[in-house]
């Protein structure tokens, strides 16, 4: 089922179907490699539309609310 | 010979750097910009080579400044020790094909080679040269494994043309993970089982609460170690040689100016007021102790990875003051010194968040210096003249960062990071960075508190201070309630703050008074130091408009203190 990082349930693990964003987007996302494809977990979120936290390839990273709205993952079985 | 050292961020590099220079290490910023890189000397097959640590950066497409230096720095260079993290070979490689794509000689360096290990991570080194084609060498920075062979193969290096260019970067890095990386699951260490709970709001908050309360504890207990058992005894020594100098002076005005004034017959170094004495005493014996102490602590908890975590928790109140999490580290660097901690507002991207930092940190973050001089002052009064000025001051940054976000043009980027995995910080390089710091404190403090001194010596020898003092004294006397000899301390505050709260302690304030004044002087104005980097750093404009809201929030808040204490 498709649904975005922000939905997520913190805790899973899930495949990136696409970034809803423009070029500078995606290309900020590439530089950490988050990009299509890819399976992350979701860490944890912080309270009151804080940063999201996800691992990718076994490294962390923190992204803002609005990012996250924008990343479509489907969650892994 | 320049040779570059290049990688990501949090790959190793500055502990590289210290491993492969001597003592001879120069920052600078790169000409034309606010980006700074260091530069060292290292021996390479019998003679001497540059070694330019460029600032760490994932991409070389041009699109920060950090990254504009880069491709700029990489035109100057002769060969790129390319800096690895094993434990993220993906990632990593991404900026490895770019720089084989710019036919310069490269050698790599896979660092964190032990890690990968305990991590079950398995690279086939001899595969990773023949894919690439340039030579591979696995090193740890931290225990300079690896570093000797690596020197020794810099010679291999060539520039080559890259194989399969015209394959998009990613494809050609998953084409080479795919041949020579393989990944055994293992078990959670104990560091990453800490990495969930320092990042997860409900158990990362208490370990915030606990780590800054220690870390701050390990200041004060370290700094006033240091000045009871070092700096106070070495003063003491030093009082003779004053009593002598004085004593081939003579009495008068130059007397007055580079001893001071005896205070109950005797010199006395917080009052003084002496270029020698109280010019000397505040910055090294007072202000020093902590500022080492300080810049110790924050050192270690740069370097073992924390901060990013302290950032992503603060993120959602940073961005309430119109900053992103990451502004928690220049704020935090401010509490040490403002000019580093204005130095340090380089992180943030866009020019309305570098403004509100530097006004905010200006106004509302006071410098170790002032600390030192706030406890000094409201010590005696224990929690209750502490505790109402730091209150007050947290209560100004944040209202007013509330306003400014709310009132300036534009919003603030959404928060992108990386969270490094928790690493021990390797001594050498901490012991570095810490040098350096101290020798730009002194470079920058003691010249402006002798220049200080001197200035307000001479006002006060030629009566422009109690001239001053009448002019001011409506304000002063009436709005902030304070006497009219505070005045003096007043204008010292331009120059030094740790001296003008000094000035104020002869005075004879009550408790009201003094936490007037001490949040007055925190706020009006930073010192000189400061002002001239944030002149640097924001340009004119934008430092008359911070100025122009500093002192009226000064002495908005002062008059304020004075109606509700």
């Amino acid at each position: 089922m498709e649904t975005t990082l922000l939905q997520l349930k913190t805790g899973k693990k899930a495949k990136i179907i696409k970034l809803e964003g423009g070029m500078e987007f995606r290309r900020r996302l590439a530089t950490l490699n988050i990009r299509e494809e890819k399976i992350i977990k979701k860490i944890t979120s912080q309270p009151l539309r804080g940063p999201i936290t996800i691992e990718i390839d076994g490294r962390r990273v923190s992204l803002g609310y609005g990012m996250a709205m924008k990343i479509i993952v489907e969650e892994e079985k | 010979m320049k040779i570059l050292l290049m990688g990501n961020p949090n790959v190793g590099k500055s502990a590289f750097f210290s491993r492969l220079t001597g003592v001879n290490v120069v920052i600078s910023n790169y000409p034309g910009t606010t980006v700074e890189f260091k530069q060292g000397k290292m021996k390479c097959g019998g003679k001497l080579a540059d070694v330019i640590d460029v600032p760490g950066v994932y991409s070389l497409e041009a699109a920060s400044k950090a990254e504009e230096v880069a491709v700029k720095m990489l035109k100057e260079g002769d060969v790129v020790i390319n800096i690895v993290d094993a434990t993220n070979l993906e990632r990593n490689l991404y900026l490895t094909m770019q720089l084989l794509e710019k036919n310069i000689p490269v050698i790599i360096a896979l660092n964190f080679w032990d890690e990968a290990r305990h991590k079950g991570i398995k690279i086939d080194i001899e595969k990773l040269e023949r894919e690439l084609n340039v030579p591979v060498v696995p090193t740890v920075a931290l225990t300079g494994e690896g570093i000797k062979e690596l020197v020794s193969k810099i010679r291999y290096a060539c520039p080559h043309k890259c194989r399969g260019c015209e394959k998009s970067r990613w494809n050609r890095v998953g084409g080479v993970i795919n041949e020579v990386q393989r990944i055994e699951e293992k078990e959670h260490t104990v560091f990453e089982t800490f990495e969930d709970l320092s990042i997860k709001p409900l158990t990362g908050i208490p370990v915030a609460v606990i780590i800054l309360a220690l870390s701050f504890l390990a200041v004060r207990i370290i700094g006033e170690g240091l000045i009871g058992f070092i700096f106070e005894p070495l003063f003491d020594l030093y009082l003779p040689v004053l009593g002598w100098i004085g004593n081939y002076l003579g009495t008068g005005i130059v007397h007055d100016i580079v001893i001071g004034t005896f205070i109950e017959g005797k010199i006395d170094y917080g009052q003084s007021m002496g270029l020698l004495s109280t010019g000397l005493y505040v910055p090294i014996a007072m202000v020093l102790p902590y500022v080492f102490a300080f810049y110790l602590v924050l050192g270690i908890l740069e370097d073992s990875g924390y901060l990013p975590r302290l950032a992503t928790l603060v993120d959602k109140l940073m961005h309430k003051v119109g900053m992103h999490g990451l502004a928690i580290i220049p704020m935090m660097l401010g509490l040490g010194c403002n000019v580093p901690g204005a130095l340090g507002l380089r992180i943030l991207e866009t020019k309305r968040q570098r403004f509100i930092a530097a006004t905010l940190m200006a106004i509302a973050v006071p410098c170790m210096a002032q600390t030192a001089m706030v406890f000094g002052l409201l010590g005696k009064y224990g929690i209750e003249g502490l505790g109402i000025l730091y209150l007050t001051l947290f209560a100004v940054w944040a209202v007013l960062g509330l306003i400014l976000n709310k009132t300036m043009k534009g919003t603030t980027p959404e928060t992108f990071m990386e969270i490094p995995p928790y690493r021990v910080p390797y001594f050498k390089g901490l012991m570095k960075k810490l040098g350096m710091r101290i020798h730009s404190f002194l470079r920058e403090a003691v010249p402006f508190v002798l220049l200080g001194v001197l200035i307000i010596n001479i006002l006060y020898v030629t009566g422009i201070i109690h001239f001053l003092g009448e002019t001011a004294s409506p304000l002063v006397v009436g709005m902030l309630g304070l006497p009219e000899e505070a005045v003096g301390a007043l204008v010292m505050g331009f120059l030094r703050k740790d001296i003008a709260v000094g000035m104020l302690l002869p005075l004879g304030l009550s408790m009201k008074q003094l936490i007037i004044a001490s949040a007055v002087l925190t706020m009006y104005f930073p010192c000189i130091a400061t002002f001239v980097v944030l002149f640097k750093e924001l340009g004119w404009k934008d430092l008359v408009k911070a100025s122009v809201i500093m002192i009226f929030v000064s002495f908005f808040v002062g008059g304020i203190l004075n109606l509700v204490l």
